[in-house]
C-alpha cells in the first residue's frame, strides 16, 4: 500500500510518499525525522492529540482547557470526548494536573491554570 | 502621570515576549497595558495544540505557550495593568488608558504597539439575505466554547478556509456538531496544509475551493445558506447556486490588524500589510514607537510573532539607551510574485544580518527568490513550495547588506 501524506507535525507540512514494504514503512519527501515517525505512526497507527475544555464547578462559567498528555489512537477520538464531557473539575487547578487517568494509554491533563 | 522608559500597549504573545526582551536588555522600567483581565490574548482562548515547535521546541495548547511567557513576564516583576483599555496614543509617547481606578497616563521613553487583530466581520462581506441569529466570526464561536462552554450550534457552515476557520471545523465536531462544508471563495485554502489534513480530512469534512455564500435565510434563528461557486471574477455563478441547511454559519474571512492608536499617532502605514511601516528594529514611521505581532502583519504562527517582538522589544530598549546609529537607510520593494516585504525600510550599515519576511501573491511550486539592489544580488533563497498562507523568511547577510545602493527588492521566479 503507497499514500501520499501531508506532515501535521509542524507548519513545514512536508509532502510525503509512504509506502509499507516487508522490510517495513518507506517514507520519502520528509525534512526531518518526526515526519518519517508521524508517517509510519499514519500508516500503521494513526494517533492524535485531543484537547478540549472541563467545566470548573466551584467557579462561575468558568472552563479550564484540557489535553490528552499523549496522542491517542485516531478511532477512539470521539470516546476520550464523551469521557472528557462527562467530568467536571474543583479549582484551583494547575497546569499538568491529571484530570483523567488512564485514558487510551496515557491521561488527561489541564493545559491552564484555575485559581 | 506616570514615568515609564517602555509602555507595552497589548499584553498578547507580542507585548508579552517584547517586554521580556526589553527587559534582559537591560532596560527594567517596563510595564505592560492589557484590556483583559488576564496575560496571553488570543492564545487564551486556541486551547489546541501546535504552539511553541519552532520557538521552544515543543508542542504546547495555545494557554501553555501563554503560560510559558507569562512566567517570564512575573520572574522578572514586570507591571502589568490588567482591564487598562488604551485610548489614546499621541506622538511625543503619552499613552492614556481606561481602567477600574480611572484614567491613566503614562509619559513614555518609547512605546511598543503589541494590540494584535481582529476579525473581519459579516458586515464587510456584503451577504445577501436575512440577519438570523447564529452567524459568528470563527473566533468569536472559539472564545463562546472554549472559554464560556457554550454549544454554539449544532449543524455548521464556515466560510473561509483561514486556520481559525479550519480549527473551529474541528472543534464543532468533537463537541458533537455536524459540519457541512467549508467554503473557500478563492481557488485555494489560505490555511495551513497541517490544518487542512487535522481539522478537516479527520472528520471528513468537504473543502469546496472557488466557493461562496451567498446568500442567508431564516428569520430567528439561521435556518440555511445558499453556497454557489464563483467565475474568475468572484461573481455568483446562479446556476450552482444550492441550500445547505444549518443553524450555524461560521465566518473565517481574514484578520485586521487593530491600529485605531497608531493612526491616531500619526504614524505612516502599509497599505499592504494594514500595519505601519517600520525599519529592521520595528521601528514605526514616529520615533521610539515600535510595533510587532499581529498589529503590525498577520501572522501564521505564534512562534514568528514571538520572534517579531523580541526584535522590537530589543530596539526600544537600544532606543531608549541612545544605542541607535545606523543612518544609512533604502526601501524595500515587493517585486515578481512577492506580494509584500516586511520591514519596508532597512538601514544598511547597522552592522546585523537582517531578515526580511514576505508573502507571496499565489501558490507556487518550486520557486527561487532573488534579494538585489541594482545589480547586486544580497542573497537567494529556494523553496520546494510557496504559498500565500506561509510567511516566508529571508536573511541578508550584513556584509552583503552594505552593498545595497539603493531600494531593495525581493522577486521569485518559478524554477
Amino acid at each position: 500500500m503507497k499514500r501520499d501524506l501531508v506532515c501535521i507535525i509542524c507548519p513545514r507540512g512536508c509532502r510525503m510518499t509512504a509506502e509499507i514494504t516487508d522490510s517495513g514503512v518507506l517514507v520519502s519527501g520528509n525534512a526531518c525525522k518526526r515526519g518519517e515517525e508521524y508517517a509510519t505512526a499514519e500508516m500503521t497507527a494513526p494517533k492524535r492529540t485531543v484537547t478540549s475544555i472541563v467545566r470548573v464547578s466551584n467557579r462561575v462559567d468558568t472552563m479550564v482547557s484540557v489535553k490528552t498528555k499523549e496522542p491517542i489512537p485516531k478511532e477512539h477520538i470521539f470516546d476520550a470526548m464523551e469521557k472528557i464531557r462527562a467530568v467536571s473539575v474543583e479549582a484551583p487547578v494547575r497546569i499538568g494536573d491529571v484530570i483523567i487517568e488512564n485514558l487510551f494509554g496515557t491521561c488527561i491533563i489541564a493545559t491552564k491554570d484555575v485559581k | 502621570m506616570q514615568k515609564h522608559d517602555i509602555v507595552i500597549i497589548g499584553a498578547g504573545p507580542a507585548g508579552m515576549a517584547a517586554a521580556v526582551a526589553a527587559y534582559d536588555s537591560g532596560v527594567k522600567d517596563v510595564v505592560l497595558l492589557d484590556r483583559e483581565q488576564d496575560m496571553g490574548g488570543i492564545l487564551r482562548q486556541c486551547i489546541h495544540n501546535g504552539f511553541g515547535l519552532h520557538k521552544l521546541g515543543t508542542e504546547l495548547t495555545g494557554p501553555e505557550y501563554a503560560a510559558h511567557y507569562k512566567q517570564m513576564v512575573s520572574d522578572r516583576g514586570i507591571k502589568v495593568y490588567y482591564e487598562a483599555t488604551v485610548t489614546g496614543l499621541t506622538p511625543d509617547k503619552i499613552v492614556t488608558a481606561q481602567s477600574r481606578e480611572g484614567i491613566l497616563k503614562f509619559e513614555a521613553k518609547a512605546v511598543i504597539l503589541a494590540m494584535g487583530c481582529r476579525e473581519r466581520s459579516r458586515g464587510a462581506l456584503n451577504i445577501s439575505g436575512t440577519r438570523p441569529a447564529g452567524v459568528y466570526s470563527a473566533g468569536t464561536a472559539q472564545k463562546l466554547m472554549n472559554m464560556e462552554g457554550y454549544r454554539v450550534g449544532k449543524k455548521a457552515v464556515i466560510l473561509g478556509s483561514g486556520d481559525i476557520g479550519l480549527i473551529m471545523a474541528r472543534r464543532m465536531s468533537l463537541e458533537g456538531a455536524k459540519v457541512e462544508a467549508v467554503c473557500e471563495i478563492m481557488s485555494y485554502s489560505g490555511g495551513l496544509m497541517r490544518n487542512i489534513v487535522q481539522c478537516l480530512e479527520d472528520y471528513d469534512i468537504p473543502l469546496y475551493l472557488s466557493t461562496t455564500v451567498a446568500e442567508i435565510h431564516g428569520k430567528d434563528r439561521l435556518e440555511g445558506v445558499t453556497i454557489a461557486k464563483v467565475d474568475e471574477n468572484m461573481r455568483v455563478i446562479d446556476s450552482t447556486r444550492r441550500y445547505i441547511e444549518c443553524d450555524t454559519l461560521l465566518l473565517s474571512v481574514g484578520l485586521i490588524p487593530e491600529n485605531e492608536l497608531t493612526k491616531s499617532a500619526g504614524i505612516k502605514m502599509s497599505p499592504l500589510t494594514n500595519g505601519a511601516l517600520v525599519d529592521e528594529n520595528r521601528e514605526t514611521s514616529v520615533e521610539g514607537i515600535f510595533a510587532c505581532g499581529n498589529v503590525l502583519q498577520v501572522h501564521d504562527l505564534v512562534d514568528y510573532v514571538s520572534d517579531e517582538a523580541e526584535i522590537a522589544g530589543i530596539g526600544a530598549a537600544n532606543y531608549v539607551k541612545g544605542l541607535k546609529t545606523a543612518k544609512k537607510a533604502v526601501g524595500t520593494v515587493a517585486g515578481n510574485g512577492v506580494r509584500y516585504v516586511l520591514p519596508q525600510v532597512v538601514h544598511t550599515d547597522s552592522g546585523e544580518d537582517i531578515a526580511l519576511f514576505m508573502r507571496v501573491v499565489k501558490p507556487y511550486g518550486k520557486v527561487k527568490f532573488t534579494v538585489s539592489s541594482g545589480n547586486n544580488v544580497l542573497a537567494t533563497a529556494t523553496r520546494l513550495k510557496a504559498a500565500p498562507g506561509e510567511m516566508e523568511k529571508i536573511v541578508v547577510k550584513k556584509d552583503k547588506l552594505i552593498e545595497a545602493n539603493g531600494d531593495i527588492t525581493v522577486a521569485l521566479e518559478e524554477i
